[in-house]
């Protein structure tokens, strides 16, 4: 059960999987997302069971718009790919480009969480509110712990960020760099399911 | 320390507060499940001195709802669950040759928030709103139309906190499992409760996070007026049934399961032979697992949803007693021919088998969708499930804890006093349980406060309130053989059945921090028997002497559960109860500081690296032999 493995000042080919507790991080991290499926499968059931109980709140129809929302899919999608180039520049052994990748990761995940913020409180204003419906209430809850998660992943990433720069790459950094990045991406693949089911079904149906 | 790593080893109280052993959790586990279990308990029994006549007046009616809410509630959440995690981490690292689990730091943080979820829960009865909508919490009793009081709340931030422990838990053996097999140990040489803990696990994974939605839309209904399952508000109150029974059927698989694996090792232990059919025994596990997701909605039969549902679900349901025969034929077959011993465990395991049967049969009775119309919501359906559930898990549970007593604490359970726990309590338990099906039968609905005389539930009633008395006394037999045990000496031999068949029983007992001096070398099923009938006396060791690596304590699983509670506790009374803080609602500003304690943790945790100590090669040598 060493954790260190590895010569000294020479990091392994895949340093996120060179120790044990680096694959049991791995390994747990993707079992959490399984569970974190059934979460957002639960709350899109939800959602689809309530969307049409709008009362006299606003439709779907004349709420959502579109390119707004589609600027953001833009964004949070961008991002993906850079933290994919992040985890490229992990495995080349580059701490200096796996930074900068994440930096602009950051920036685009912020960009997606300020659209986000912004299109709630243009919706409040409208009369869509937390309490008006069954849909509305179904919505946000739905799309808002999509967007907790994002802001969980900035924060998280941020403090990786620090922690790179300051303890560089090693078997330690190596797993939780890694284990963010999947953890993006799932939280894109969510929003690729939300952008299709709440806003596109939302504008034809 | 090798790495000249000082790390502060606490002792005492701290020790207990910052443990990260696996060993040690589970022994927390055991101690407040079983406390929860007394707490449960002591609510049955005044449901049932309330039972005992016709039009009695022992509780009031609102205490009644109130004590068979939190009965069920408790035994489920905060009594059968724990007391399993407390076997699992006792025994499955042992069992698969492994120096600890994949996560120590996080099965301290699941320890730590299922107890302050449990805490928060039975908070409720000082407080003096108390959830009084049954265990199923089902909409829209549970919305604040009709239950203003801060009961549910309770109930849903209670359990909320309780469930992410479970969750971390469930993953963290799935990890362990996978990961930590010591060389030779593969899958299909598995221990059969490994094998369940894994299964029971997976479904922990798939159904949990249901419940957690479920429990954050009713909460978003009571503290923030969502309209999830309130209909006023476009809501849908089957929503919530669906959402909870597709947690609450793999739940009750989550439960069971893991009593099957306990009686596997005790049956095959004490018939001195291989447990019989061991593939077929794996097979059965999965394929209950599996079926297990797909069976919710034979609660939702009187729902109303329609021919079709009723029918494929009644049909999903019946499907499950394929497998669980399977397991019960194996286990017969495991006895037939054996040379049994009939321990106070073996007695817990055997008498399971039938008294399970009896549950799993009228459970196939309840699948039939038209005569669940007769049987639903009466008491029927309360002796179904307290047969599977206290014959089942809990004798499952008592017989672990009887077989497993030495290697957890080093001392054997006084054998005489045990076979009278089991009497007195298999007895109760007939006594209690078997009656309620004819009362069911004729007619008695489930969940009164009380019933009219001459509607002939006189009699059983009363019978039923005398086997609740002795199941009482079986626990209390149970507590008594405990303490006389702790006062005897740490003497227990490794393998103080003699007849261990799995890696366990080559350790010290109780096993020491590190658990293995050196991972063994399995070379088949049955590991140890299998050493024992090629003449030798212990493992081949995989690996030579060497230092050991091992995690540090942390007192910061403990903060976490704190902040969740705080937390917890700041969400209920955000409607003004507590006044205001510069504008903001106190309730909300309590719940904040809270969050930020817990955040705080996970960020210190994050940033400072935990290099652990190493125990030297030396000091096994001093340690090797002592208990």
């Amino acid at each position: 059960m060493s954790a260190h493995s590895h010569t000294e000042g020479q990091l392994p080919h895949e340093p996120e999987k060179a120790t044990l507790e680096g694959r049991n991080k791995i390994l747990g991290f993707w079992l959490f997302l399984g569970a974190e499926t059934v979460l957002f499968g639960t709350l899109f059931s939800a959602f689809l069971a309530l969307r049409d109980q709008v009362l006299d709140g606003p439709k779907s129809q004349e709420l959502f718009e579109l390119p707004l929302v589609a600027l953001a899919t833009g964004l949070l999608l961008t991002s993906s790919l850079t933290s994919v180039f992040a985890t490229q520049a992990l495995h080349m052994h580059k701490v200096k480009a796996m930074i900068w990748w994440l930096v602009v990761t950051v920036i685009l995940g912020l960009g997606f969480l300020g659209l986000e913020i912004y299109e709630f409180s243009n919706y409040v204003h409208e009369g869509h509110g937390f309490t008006t419906s069954a849909f509305s209430s179904s919505f946000y809850t739905l799309v808002g712990f999509h967007g907790a998660h994002v802001a969980f992943g900035i924060v998280w990433i941020s403090l990786l960020i620090g922690q790179l720069a300051k303890k560089g790459l090693t078997v330690t950094t190596a797993p939780k760099a890694y284990v963010a990045g999947i953890y993006w991406h799932f939280i894109d693949v969510v929003w690729v399911f939300i952008f299709t089911v709440v806003y596109l079904m939302g504008k034809v149906g | 320390m090798a790495h000249g790593h000082a790390v502060k080893r606490y002792s005492g109280l701290m020790d207990w507060l910052t443990t990260v052993d696996h060993k040690k959790i589970g022994i927390l586990y055991l101690i407040a499940g079983g406390f929860f279990f007394l707490v449960g308990g002591l609510e049955a029994l005044l449901i049932r001195i309330q039972l005992w006549k016709p039009l009695n007046d022992f509780v009031s009616a609102d205490t009644y709802n109130e004590l068979l809410t939190m009965h069920g509630t408790t035994m489920i959440f905060l009594a059968a669950m724990p007391v399993i995690f407390a076997l699992m981490n006792a025994i499955v690292p042992l069992q698969i040759g492994a120096r600890d689990v994949a996560y120590p730091f996080v099965n301290a943080i699941g320890f730590w928030t299922f107890f302050f979820g449990a805490v928060l829960l039975n908070v409720s009865w000082f407080t003096g709103s108390v959830p009084d909508g049954g265990w199923t919490a089902y909409a829209p009793f549970s919305g604040t139309t009709f239950n203003g009081d801060h009961g549910f709340d309770y109930y849903v931030l209670g359990l909320q906190i309780a469930g992410i422990g479970t969750l971390v838990g469930g993953i963290n053996f799935l990890v362990t499992i996978i990961n930590m097999r010591a060389p030779g140990m593969t899958f299909m040489r598995m221990p059969m409760f490994t094998w369940s803990v894994f299964i029971t696990s997976a479904l922990i994974l798939f159904a949990f996070p249901a419940l957690t939605v479920g429990l954050a839309a009713l909460m978003f209904d009571r503290v923030f007026d969502a309209n999830f399952f309130d209909p006023s508000g476009g809501g849908n109150a089957v929503l919530w049934e669906h959402i909870f029974w597709i947690f609450g059927h793999p739940e009750v698989y989550i439960l069971i399961l893991p009593a099957f694996g306990v009686i596997s090792e005790v049956v095959s232990t004490f018939s001195r032979k291989r447990l019989f059919g061991y593939s077929s025994m794996v097979f059965a596990t999965i394929l209950i697992g599996f079926l297990g997701f797909m069976v919710w909605a034979h609660h939702m039969f009187t729902t109303g949803l329609g021919p079709v549902a009723n029918g494929l679900f009644s049909i999903a349901t019946m499907l499950i007693a394929v497998p669980t025969g399977i397991k019960i034929f194996n286990w017969l077959f495991t006895l037939w021919g054996g040379s049994i011993t009939f321990t106070a465990a073996n007695l817990f395991a055997v008498g399971f088998i039938p008294t399970f049967v009896m549950g799993g049969v009228t459970g196939v009775m309840l699948a039939a969708a038209p005569a669940d119309f007769q049987y639903h919501d009466s008491y029927f359906v309360v002796a179904h499930f307290h047969y599977v559930i206290v014959g089942g898990l809990v004798l499952g549970l008592f017989a672990g804890l009887h077989y497993w007593w030495p290697k957890m604490f080093g001392r054997m359970l006084n054998e005489g006093l045990a076979k009278l726990t089991f009497w007195t309590f298999f007895i109760g338990f007939h006594l209690t349980f078997f009656v309620q099906h004819f009362l069911g039968l004729m007619g008695m609905p489930r969940r009164i406060w009380t019933y009219l005389d001459g509607l002939g539930f006189n009699e059983m009633n009363l019978i039923s309130t005398i086997g609740a008395l002795l199941m009482g006394l079986g626990t209390i037999f149970f507590l008594l053989n405990v303490v006389i045990t702790a006062f005897k000496p740490k003497n227990a031999a490794n393998d103080p059945w003699e007849d261990g068949r799995t890696l366990e029983w080559t350790i010290p007992s109780p096993a020491p921090e590190y658990n293995f001096k050196q991972t063994p070398l399995v070379r088949g099923y049955d590991a140890y028997w299998k050493e024992k009938m090629d003449g030798h006396t212990e493992m081949t060791p995989a690996e030579p002497i060497g230092s050991i690596h091992m995690p540090s304590p942390s007192i910061l699983p403990l903060f976490m559960a704190i902040g969740l509670f705080i937390t917890g506790l700041g969400l209920m009374y955000s409607h003004g109860e507590w006044g205001k803080i510069a504008g903001i609602e106190a309730g909300f500003v309590v719940g904040g500081i809270g969050l930020i304690i817990t955040f705080a943790c996970m960020i210190i945790r994050s940033l400072i690296d935990d290099h652990g100590f190493h125990i030297e090669p030396e000091e096994l040598q001093d340690k090797g032999v002592k208990a």
